[in-house]
């Protein structure tokens, strides 16, 4: 053990910079003991008796600043002594230190940001309540995207907020769009004259990017969360949003976005769409068109329908511009389905769709029902589709959704995350029997920043001849920016499609031409 | 603001979990802020939904607590010895700093102050005759905050020990302290024997009778108004009271000379004033307590009106559930040490200082003290941080202490235990460290979080004193 020590002769530090310094020291390697203090009498006193004294320390008076540190060997105390200058160095110079302060509370966020009018709450969802009740308590309106929210819960905030005139998107809301700003998952799209309310967060988020692409514009998109149209709920907020588009004088075209509204929530929703004096399109993805009619809506079979009915409506066409459009489409489709079919070799017939979006997924579902197609499985079955008897493990045609709980539980979602659905794609490209692998890629805030660097290396590693389908929701404007991710997978031979209708279109009409097999 | 409204608005965000989300809207040019959102304390479910149950007449008796705190109006009014003064002093009381406790649990600084307390009254004439006296149950032993005092370090107020005498205008509530010592061996960290009992004489017999008419002579020294000063002079009066203390000696210089007749023992009195930057210490303490007692006794009330240390436990008082304490062992301090001392050598948490933090002040109004920053992490931005953050956990801010660097925003003022709870943040105390072996001293000063265990126990209390408002849709 040996003492070295230096004296530093009318250097001043204050005696808290010192006791940090003497901390610093301590944490070096061999080093036993140290001490940076000023040469008082005490302080003198203090080293004897802490064994850090050397003879040299006598001389050293109340000005000067004396480091001593006690070490198993010489090189340690001198790495000691030199950390020590460099320390005291530092504290000469240090600048803006610290963190900047955050408030931890939604009561102190208000304070801190006044006018603040927007909770958008991703908390895990047992906390997730109350601070949404708080948020309402506060006057803010809620974009709650926290899943896992009883629903219980979820009645008792949709009432609180109901009184107070307040929204409370979700829970599980993903996407919304309040003034032109994109909240959590949406994209970049124009503004405009269309409103949209959306029990679907996917769905908003293709129709809200179609119809943009299609040179119209999004005036509000409102999520509500899937639950909201069911009966328990009863609408709550679709009801208080549509009400409040009737009454926006910016929004002209109105979209309703959902899978089919209980009864008692569709006969609601028409009460308020009745003297709205604004076309109502309803995309209740497998509702009954007729009763969507009598209730005074533009019943859509698909998003993208929706969102090109909406553009037309919205640019003074009539919405039957967009059917004839899509008509055909469909017939250019169905002649590629039919020249893709015939490059498959036995036993190549299925397709395997694995979907990013559960709105996606049940689309597809519905578009292979209207060919008719059987031997169709799920592992979010609409009928007459079946379920996947192990939904890790395709069977025939086999529909995906992979944001499914059964996928996500303990793992990012796989917008943002790819890695599960990109070993699933190895799977099914390494299966015999898969025909075309159908793919959604979702675009925007919060999703995946680069989806062609994840997905290309897969395609590039798929040992055979796979047709790969894809359907891209998202906008040059959205920060992954539309047209790079389409040429980059389209250089690696991706069919790519404007929807997801589409690209399901297409898929589908390729199984009912191998269907013969 | 109505849905219609919204539309019209600028978008303002506060967003609370994912911050891509807070990015994305950056990205965006939209004003946002981030929560720093943290998962409550775990506590019963049902004891939270009680609470909750309760918010509104809890909040009605909060609302009275915090206005007692804020009008609280504490000034000196005069001193006495213990005895004469202090409620249920009794010839063989000792009052000691936190909650209540046993000889056999004191810790080492605790047991030295009792010992040389013991040889002061002359009840010993050795340590080994306290010790056997202390131990024998022939010494009662209570909490100072049960008799309406408050003591820094171990806290030992025996009965013939002078004491401020501090009186609540506001309600006319007293509370008692005794004269702080001043630094190095002292009984406060633990420290008996000769020069400790002689010190002790001094000031009882030449200290105490010059200091008393002198503020007899002032009639009353306003102390509300010089902690309100000394938070614009760099001084959180807990661990920094240099500038109260200057504020102090300004007003009693002047009736010390006047009422002393021996000038020598006058400069004597003004030498022990002037060379002890913690003279104040005391009677800020004195101030929170008779302040924060007038905000007892509002039934439901979730405002913490006490914290206090042993050494051993760390305890807490409610404003709305009686006398009870709310205790769980108290924490080292992860301070800084001075040379030659390691955290091995610190005794737990102890004292009754953190009555300025309950009251707003100390490492609450840290912001107001750039000069001990350095103990919080080295910079004033650090000091700022944590003042900001008590606001979290506090229902007020003060109305007459104010933070300067803060834009003169009040102190965080009246500690919410729901809040605390809810929101995960513990109340920041500025410490001293003793040496966990009586009598060696001050081994380290910094700050030190509040444990949780005596907060999470006190919602329990708290629970257990409500009665649900009215039958309401829970979440």
């Amino acid at each position: 053990m040996t003492v070295q020590g230096e004296i530093r002769t009318g250097l001043y530090f204050d005696s808290v910079t010192l006791m940090l310094v003497g901390r610093d020291l301590l944490a070096i390697e061999h080093v036993a003991d140290a001490a940076a203090v000023m040469a008082t009498r005490e302080n003198k006193a203090i080293l004897r008796s802490a064994g850090l004294w050397t003879d040299q320390f006598e001389t050293a008076g109340d000005t000067d600043l004396i480091l001593a540190v006690k070490a198993e060997t010489a090189a340690a105390a001198a790495v000691a002594l030199e950390a020590a200058a460099g320390r005291l160095q530092q504290a000469r110079t240090r600048g803006q230190a610290g963190v900047e302060h955050q408030p931890a509370s939604i009561e102190c966020a208000v304070r801190a940001l006044p006018g603040a009018n927007v909770a958008l709450i991703s908390i895990a969802g047992r906390y997730a309540a109350e601070q949404a009740r708080q948020a309402l308590e506060a006057g803010l309106h809620v974009m709650l995207f926290s899943d896992n929210v009883s629903l219980v819960s979820e009645i008792a905030l949709k009432n609180l907020a109901h009184q107070k005139g307040l929204l409370l998107m979700g829970p599980d809301c993903g996407t919304a769009i309040l003034n032109g700003v994109p909240l959590a998952f949406a994209n970049a799209v124009n503004r405009g004259d269309i409103g949209i309310v959306a029990a679907a967060g996917t769905g908003l988020q293709e129709v809200s990017t179609i119809l943009s692409n299609e040179g119209a514009g999004v005036s509000q998109a409102i999520g509500t969360g899937g639950r909201d149209v069911k009966r328990e709920v009863g609408g709550i907020m679709f009801l208080d949003a549509l009400a409040a588009l009737r009454g926006d004088p910016s929004t002209r075209v109105v979209v309703l976005i959902s899978k089919p509204p209980h009864q008692s929530v569709l006969r609601r929703i028409g009460e308020t769409v009745a003297g709205i004096g604004k076309p109502v399109i309803a995309a209740f993805l497998g509702a009954d068109e007729a009763v969507v009619r009598q209730y005074g809506m533009i019943p859509a079979a698909t998003l993208e329908e929706a969102a090109l009915m909406a553009a037309a409506l919205s640019k003074g066409q009539p919405a039957e511009a967009a059917h004839k459009f899509l008509a055909a489409r469909r017939r250019r489709i169905q002649e590629q389905a039919v020249r893709e079919a015939a490059r498959f070799t036995s036993p190549q017939k299925y397709i395997r769709g694995l979907f990013s979006g559960g709105t996606f997924c049940a689309e597809a579902q519905l578009i292979f029902r209207t060919l008719a197609l059987s031997y169709v499985y799920s592992n979010v079955p609409l009928a007459p589709c079946a379920p996947l008897a192990d939904v890790w493990k395709s069977q025939a045609h086999t529909l995906i959704d992979l944001g499914d709980d059964a996928f996500t539980v303990g793992r990012p979602h796989p917008m943002i995350d790819y890695s599960l659905r990109n070993r699933r794609i190895i799977e099914e490209a390494n299966d015999p029997e898969t025909a075309v692998i159908l793919l959604d890629v979702v675009l925007g805030y919060g999703a995946n920043p680069d989806p062609a660097g994840e997905l290309v290396p897969m395609i590039a590693a798929s040992p055979r001849r796979v047709t790969f389908a894809c359907s891209i929701t998202g906008t040059p404007q959205d920060p992954q920016d539309r047209r790079r991710v389409e040429a980059a997978l389209g250089a690696a031979g991706v069919r790519i499609f404007p929807s997801n209708a589409a690209a399901a279109e297409f898929a589908a009409q390729i199984a009912g031409a191998l269907g013969g097999r | 603001m109505a849905i219609r409204d919204l539309f019209q608005a600028e978008l303002r965000v506060v967003n609370i979990g994912l911050p891509m989300f807070k990015q994305s809207l950056d990205h965006c040019g939209v004003r946002a802020v981030e929560v720093d959102w943290r998962p409550p304390v775990e506590v019963d479910v049902q004891a939270l939904a009680a609470v909750a149950a309760a918010a509104g007449s809890i909040e009605r008796a909060n609302e009275k607590a915090v206005q007692a705190i804020l009008n609280g109006k504490p000034a000196l009014i005069g001193m006495a010895r213990a005895i004469e003064a202090v409620p249920g002093m009794k010839a063989n009381t000792i009052l000691h700093a936190g909650p209540p406790i046993t000889w056999d649990r004191m810790c080492g600084p605790m047991r030295g102050g009792v010992i040389g307390a013991l040889l002061y009254e002359r009840m010993a004439a050795t340590p080994q005759e306290a010790e056997t006296l202390a131990g024998s149950g022939a010494i009662g032993f209570s909490p100072c905050h049960e008799h309406q005092a408050v003591g820094p370090m171990a806290g030992i107020i025996s009965p013939s020990m002078p004491v401020f005498i501090v009186c609540n205008e506001e309600r006319g509530n007293y509370a008692y302290a005794t004269i702080n010592e001043g630094l190095g061996k002292v009984l406060r960290y633990g420290a008996y024997g000769p020069e400790i009992t002689a010190r002790l004489r001094w000031m009882e017999q030449k200290l105490y009778p010059p200091l008393a008419r002198a503020t007899e002579k002032l009639g009353r020294i306003d102390l509300k108004n010089i902690i309100a000063q000394a938070l614009h002079m760099g001084d959180e009066v807990h661990n920094r009271n240099r500038a109260a203390t200057s504020l102090l000696f300004r007003q009693l210089a002047a009736a010390v000379v006047r009422t002393e007749p021996d000038s020598e023992q006058a400069a004597q009195v003004l030498e022990f004033l002037n060379g002890n930057d913690h003279f104040f210490l005391n009677l800020s303490m004195a101030a929170s307590k008779a302040t924060l007692d007038a905000a007892r006794g509002n039934a439901g009330s979730s405002i913490v009106v006490a914290m206090a240390r042993n050494g051993t436990d760390f305890g807490i008082q409610l404003a709305g559930t009686g006398n009870a304490w709310f205790t769980g062992p108290a924490p080292v301090p992860d301070a800084l040490y001075f040379p030659g001392f390691t955290k091995d050598d610190a005794n737990p948490d102890i004292g009754d200082s953190a009555i300025t933090e309950t009251n707003g002040l100390g490492g609450f109004a840290i912001a107001a003290s750039p000069a001990i920053v350095q103990f919080v992490g080295g910079a004033a931005s650090d000091a700022l941080r944590y003042t900001r953050q008590m606001y979290e956990i506090t229902a007020a801010e003060n109305n007459v202490y104010q933070i300067p660097a803060l834009d003169f925003r009040g102190t965080p003022t009246g500690i919410d235990v729901r809040k605390v709870i809810e929101r995960n943040i513990m109340p920041v105390i500025d410490t001293g460290v003793a040496h966990k072996k009586a009598g060696i001293g001050q081994v380290g000063a910094g700050i030190v979080a509040a444990p949780v265990k005596p907060f999470a126990d006190a919602l329990l209390g708290l629970a257990r004193a409500v009665k649900p408002d009215q039958p309401k849709e829970t979440l």
